[in-house]
């Protein structure tokens, strides 16, 4: 890490830290609309724009279904474009959000993860993004508002990269990232600038033989989003899966490429590891939490206790073999659900986890905690709790209750 | 507006090429894909289209075929607004930022009624307010026609459905249709304008208007749909003609809001004998033979009236009343 670039240290939450990565990403178009607890992002772009300091051209739409059309058309148009959202917002573009993975236009976007409602709750959990996961948007969570801003910058290359070309997310959890300040270490503008580059298009056969760029150009007239009957809809949508499996080797690239010029990585950028090689018990885990779970499975170690935690930072695509290896050798394991999957059999990260570990030989126990909806704080007694009842399943070899809800009043 | 109308004689038309290719899988007496044709011979350089979901999406761009010699974008019904303003913003900033050749590239948005009185109202209101530049073009034929007939915000009074049905209690729609042009106009937007496809040469010069004006201008063009109106696919064009002679859709422009009516429609207001019966226009549509019955035929009358009331406020606000 002899590389590493001398960086400034500012006190951003985790919103700031947002704005500033785009900000530095030289980002073409911003299409936004304002929704609590994104706000801080939409109002710091506009101060940059306000001031100059952005070569930008940003679009206040009037919902956030347009938000995202004005993003994805401006994409398709060959622009670099970013966007966020939260809650009702993103679920308002549920509908986009397809067009624009189908259309595979590479927006970026950060999602200040906010509970939906009924009832109406501006507070963190991940009911938004988790709602999305089938849409084609590739979602990376971060812990904290360092990890935001590194994310945000590293989203342009995945989204851009031309063997992906799909549309990405990073999702902080509402509030507890994204207003709560923290000491964020920046990249200076020019670094920024050469890690993130400029926006390659990629070259498409027209039926004219030409190879040109793909979007909207007067000089090479292309049609897209057009009507596919059966007889050719189901091939654009497994042209969609390759690209998703393609992205496992490209973020892991990026973050990596990321690593070498900054000194911060996040395990492998997939999953993070923390005192997993050895433990008996782990959580699974994504976002903030992951920040109180590594506090908990300190005090246990010292105290004898063989726990880890595996945090799922890429959960789309979602990367289900290495989430195997990485628990085989794990008697139990609780997999923290901050969503419902209503009727289903436990949370969706539950659910998936737990087919991820079907096909091993000798499997961990697993149970579902579902935590924190609306913004209920999750505490490291909480966490302990969660690690004692996994001890207990070690030892009697049985899971009594497959789903429990933390902190709840039954 | 000094827009030169012997730029478009028949003769430089048919020299143009077209923009929008035929082999399209309209239906036959299709006049929305009529309209399309000529507003695109009405453009002046690179242009760019994006279309909402809806019949002339999907009969011209079926996978691997498209009928569109020029680029184009589809994402979703309610997105014409929305899309056009994504296209606007990134040609401006690529522009400046030196990415793409720095020459005038004109956007043009089609819609439907359905996706413009209805569900895309929100994003054309919102893109009209943001001042984009770019031209609108509602081709209004009158119901969801895409989906099998079904009423729409622009549906008139008394037309039947299949979401409205003539029965035996209830007339058809029972709702008159809202005035989305005027709707637009109240933005104070630099240019609105309703259009027929009868009278061509007014159509193309107004779209071209609509092109050259500085910020966002929308055209309502008036677009009958054979297989919807229960109409002679023979006869869509005519009924265009029939339409604005009864004033059920007559022809004006809004520079700046100050209204103005063009020709064919000027005519009337200064001979009214030549204003034909509203009948003449209902009569030769399957969609509205229930009001010819007995039982329904109190609302040919009404319909006369609301007609007749919105074309003096019409003329009212050109100064001819």
């Amino acid at each position: 890490m002899k590389n590493i670039v001398k960086q400034e240290t500012m006190g951003l939450n985790g919103d700031e830290a947002v704005a500033y990565a785009a900000k530095q990403s030289d980002v073409d178009v911003v299409a936004a609309y304002p929704i609590t607890p994104q706000t801080i992002i939409v109002e710091k772009f506009s101060e940059y724009v306000a001031n100059g300091e952005v070569n930008t051209e940003y679009v206040c739409t009037e919902s956030e279904h347009s938000a995202m059309a004005a993003c994805l058309a401006a994409s398709v148009t060959g622009a670099r474009v970013f966007t966020a959202t939260a809650s009702a917002g993103l679920a308002l573009m549920h509908e986009m959000l397809f067009v624009t993975s189908g259309c595979r236009a590479p927006v970026v976007m950060a999602v200040a993860n906010r509970a939906l409602s009924a009832p109406l709750n501006i507070h963190g959990d991940h009911s938004d993004t988790m709602a999305e996961r089938d849409s084609g948007w590739i979602q990376i969570y971060a812990e904290n508002a360092q990890e935001v801003y590194d994310s945000v910058l590293q989203a342009f290359r995945i989204a851009e990269h031309l063997d992906v070309q799909l549309p990405t997310l990073v999702g902080l959890d509402g509030f507890t990232l994204s207003h709560t300040l923290e000491n964020v270490q920046v990249l200076p503008d020019d670094v920024v600038k050469e890690f993130v580059g400029t926006r390659q298009l990629t070259n498409v056969l027209t039926h004219e033989g030409k190879t040109v760029p793909f979007k909207l150009d007067p000089a090479n007239p292309m049609t897209m989003g057009p009507f596919a009957m059966p007889n050719y809809y189901f091939e654009f949508k497994r042209q969609q899966e390759e690209a998703m499996k393609n992205a496992f080797k490209v973020i892991q690239q990026i973050h990596d490429e990321y690593a070498q010029l900054s000194g911060r990585s996040y395990g492998d950028s997939l999953l993070e590891k923390y005192k997993l090689e050895d433990a008996e018990i782990a959580v699974v885990c994504v976002g903030s939490t992951a920040g109180t779970v590594k506090t908990v499975v300190d005090e246990l170690r010292k105290e004898g206790v063989k726990a880890g935690l595996l945090r799922i930072r890429t959960y789309r695509p979602f990367p289900a073999e290495e989430i195997a290896r990485s628990l085989a050798k794990v008697k139990a394991v609780a997999i923290m659900d901050r969503s419902m999957s209503f009727g289903g059999n436990g949370g969706a990260l539950f659910s998936e986890v737990c087919h991820a570990l079907y096909d091993l030989s000798t499997r961990p126990y697993a149970a579902n905690y579902v935590y924190g909806l609306g913004g209920r704080d999750t505490d490291s007694k909480q966490i302990r709790k969660i690690y004692e009842d996994l001890q207990r399943i070690v030892q009697t070899k049985h899971v009594d209750e497959p789903i429990k809800y933390v902190g709840l009043r039954e | 507006m000094a827009i030169s109308e012997g730029k478009f004689t028949i003769k430089d038309i048919a020299e143009k090429p077209d923009l929008f290719l035929s082999g399209h899988r309209a239906c036959a007496g299709c006049a929305p894909a009529t309209v399309l044709r000529l507003v695109m011979k009405a453009t002046r350089g690179p242009t760019i289209v994006t279309q909402a979901t809806g019949c002339m999406e999907v009969v011209s761009t079926i996978y691997p075929y498209t009928s569109w010699a020029t680029p184009w974008l589809h994402t979703a019904f309610e997105t014409a607004g929305s899309n056009a303003s994504g296209i606007e913003a990134a040609l401006k900033i690529l522009k400046k930022k030196g990415k793409i050749k720095n020459e005038q590239t004109d956007v043009i948005a089609f819609a439907g009624d359905g996706g413009t009185f209805d569900i895309g109202i929100q994003a054309l209101s919102g893109a009209v307010e943001r001042g984009h530049d770019f031209l609108y073009v509602l081709y209004d034929n009158e119901a969801y026609m895409n989906t099998g007939i079904q009423r729409s915000g622009g549906t008139p009074l008394g037309a039947s459905t299949t979401t409205s049905q003539a029965g035996t209690v209830v007339p058809g729609k029972m709702e008159n249709k809202k005035p989305i042009a005027d709707i637009m106009v109240a933005h104070d937007m630099p240019y609105v304008a309703t259009a027929a496809p009868y009278y061509w040469k007014d159509l193309i010069v107004k779209a071209r208007k609509g092109i050259e004006v500085n910020g966002p201008a929308f055209l309502h063009v008036f677009a009958p749909c054979p297989r919807g109106w229960r109409s002679e696919p023979s006869k869509s064009i005519e009924l265009t003609k029939l339409a604005v002679e009864t004033c059920v859709f007559p022809l004006w422009e809004a520079v700046n809001g100050e209204f103005q009516l063009s020709t064919p429609s000027k005519v009337i207001a200064l001979a009214p004998q030549k204003k034909k019966p509203i009948k003449e226009y209902l009569a030769v549509q399957g969609r509205f033979r229930h009001l010819f019955t007995p039982k329904y035929e109190k609302l040919l009358d009404e319909i006369q009236r609301l007609t007749d009331e919105r074309w003096k406020r019409l003329l009212k606000k050109c100064g001819m009343a």
